[in-house]
């Protein structure tokens, strides 16, 4: 079904990959711990679409539910009210078949961290039908790519830089050729050489194998080089959506720091700080 | 058809292959494993061997080497039993740990194809430390096999593991909805097993509330039915009455548990359980 999806809308145009719509999540405490814990609605009546071959900036603070949202796309998270699609196909009743088309790298990288790189990968491609032997040169490739040597391939992970594991993490969501990534922060702690070469490899890959993005950031340098499209998540609630121009347009003009500043009343990095316990 | 499902063996051959990669990189701890489960069946079989200096009895050395092969064939049996259910329940807890449940979730493979890999890989583990430590202690204490029906005791330890696996799954499920303290109430299910299931002793000698628990455990059967194959050297009709309760629990835990998980699984989406720990 997947695949027949993928030849389909191939041949066609405006496409939404992800169509949200009035998406809510709260999370409340487990009953059984006295006096613990708050109720935290942490996606509040969001709806969004994103078009197909469209990279799309999810800007917000700490807390603002972007990763929330990320791992309700992901199928980790069931909604509590609302509708989520992908390429039309319902993410609930239609799990599996979402699950062929998407792939998600987030903020740490989860891997087995005793295993190589490329048993890591391998193992990866083997859950998504990429056999051992399509998939060891297609590893070594990308990982070239991606500026890692021949030689740390075959070292446990735990012995590569953050750095270097995020990009085996983003080489592990390539390998899938998913047609809808989703990318929580992957910038998040990384140098600038590393950050500036996933940035690029990310933008590669729409750009050369039709690959609609998903990406949430709190860095706005980040939003602007690579989005098309920005949504401001403020407190759970998307309070602006727009190309770049378009929101500075709408919100009086100025940067993307300006913009942030009039729709949620505060600096991004001071929301960091505030919001950084709320739970998500 | 075929296609279909030669397609879900080789996803679930991607569970097997992992967790072979696993255990040779973490081998000291395989080692670990290892060699404490040759020590703690040696000690057992110890205690059998002491058995006329302990209690002062008769040491009648054909008695002495019944009395032996009966705890080793409850220590052994146990350590693959146990093997499965301690893997499988670890399937979630394990993957918490290490940050990968939430790819492995996320992957396209249905959930009955993942556990099926698991279990397989959980088999292929349990048979290689038990046969390793059957030979080790035929080292150092003399086991005689000579009435043993081996067909017999192999029959048993197949449907005990197919018994085991539904047993398995319900308890790791455990981990899914707990994610603090889910591993710790999986092993004192674990250990309840162990006390109801005649490991070490004939049921006879339990509580009558403890003997109602027993008639439950797949264990109690495969055990019971171990021991008549390996030392009276029961044939297939005469370890039947404890082969049929094995594969009635089996029959019957495997769609329990199975159900089980997946009814777990959606609660874990729904609370936001579904995540790496820390």
């Amino acid at each position: 079904m997947a695949v027949q999806l993928r030849e389909g809308v191939r041949t066609e145009k405006k496409t939404a990959a992800l169509a949200a719509s009035r998406v809510c999540k709260t999370f409340r405490p487990a009953r059984v711990v006295p006096g613990g814990g708050t109720t935290v609605r942490a996606v509040d009546d969001v709806s969004l679409s994103v078009w197909r071959g469209e990279i799309y900036g999810l800007l917000g603070a700490n807390g603002s539910g972007k990763s929330t949202l990320i791992r309700l796309f992901s199928t980790l998270l069931t909604p509590d009210a609302g509708d989520v699609r992908v390429f039309g196909l319902d993410i609930d009743r239609d799990e599996l078949a979402v699950k062929r088309l998407i792939n998600r790298v987030s903020v740490e990288a989860s891997f087995f961290k005793k295993l190589s790189a490329m048993e890591n990968l391998v193992y990866a491609g083997r859950l998504y039908g990429v056999s051992p032997d399509e998939s060891r040169p297609k590893i070594v490739s990308i990982l070239r790519r991606l500026g890692i040597e021949d030689a740390r391939m075959t070292e446990p992970l735990e012995k590569l830089s953050r750095g270097m594991q995020q990009k085996v993490a983003i080489a592990r969501a390539f390998l899938s050729t998913p047609m809808l990534l989703l990318l929580d922060e992957p910038t998040t702690g990384l140098d600038i050489r590393s950050k500036r070469e996933v940035q690029t490899f990310v933008r590669d890959l729409r750009d050369e194998h039709d690959a609609t993005i998903l990406l949430t950031t709190h860095d706005l340098d980040e939003a602007a080089r690579l989005a098309d499209r920005i949504g401001i998540l403020h407190q759970g609630r998307l309070v602006a959506e727009g190309t770049p121009e378009e929101l500075a347009a709408r919100h009086g003009g100025g940067t993307l720091e300006d913009v942030f500043m009039t729709l949620t009343g505060r600096r991004l990095d001071d929301a960091d700080a505030t919001d950084a316990g709320r739970s998500t | 058809m075929i296609a279909s499902a030669s397609a879900q063996v080789s996803l679930a051959y991607a569970f097997v292959e992992r967790e072979i990669a696993l255990s040779k990189r973490y081998w000291a701890w395989e080692l670990v494993w290892l060699v404490y489960g040759v020590v703690t069946s040696l000690s057992v079989a110890y205690i059998g061997l002491a058995a006329p200096a302990i209690t002062g009895g008769e040491s009648d050395p054909a008695a002495v080497s019944r009395f032996v092969l009966y705890l080793l064939v409850g220590t052994i049996t146990w350590r693959f039993l146990g093997l499965i259910f301690e893997q499988m329940g670890e399937t979630i807890a394990w993957e918490r740990w290490e940050g990968t449940i939430e790819s492995t979730f996320m992957a396209p493979v249905p959930r009955l194809t993942h556990l099926m890999g698991m279990c397989a890989a959980t088999l292929v583990r349990a048979l290689g430390f038990s046969v390793a430590i059957l030979a080790a202690v035929a080292l150092f204490v003399p086991v005689d096999l000579s009435h043993a029906n081996v067909a017999s005791a192999l029959v048993l330890l197949a449907t005990g593991a197919v018994a085991f696996i539904g047993l398995a799954i319900g308890s790791s499920v455990f981990p899914l909805l707990w994610t603090e303290k889910g591993l710790q109430m999986a092993y004192i299910v674990q250990a309840v097993v162990l006390l109801v299931s005649g490991v070490y002793y004939p049921t006879t000698v339990l509580p009558g509330w403890m003997q109602a628990l027993s008639v439950i455990s797949p264990a109690t059967y495969v055990i019971r039915g171990m021991r008549d194959a390996l030392l009276d050297g029961a044939d297939f009709a005469r370890i039947w009455p404890n082969l049929w309760p094995a594969l009635l629990v089996g029959a019957v835990s495997i769609p329990i548990g199975l159900r089980l998980f997946l009814w777990a699984e959606r609660y874990a989406k729904r609370t936001g359980r579904l995540k790496r720990s820390g």
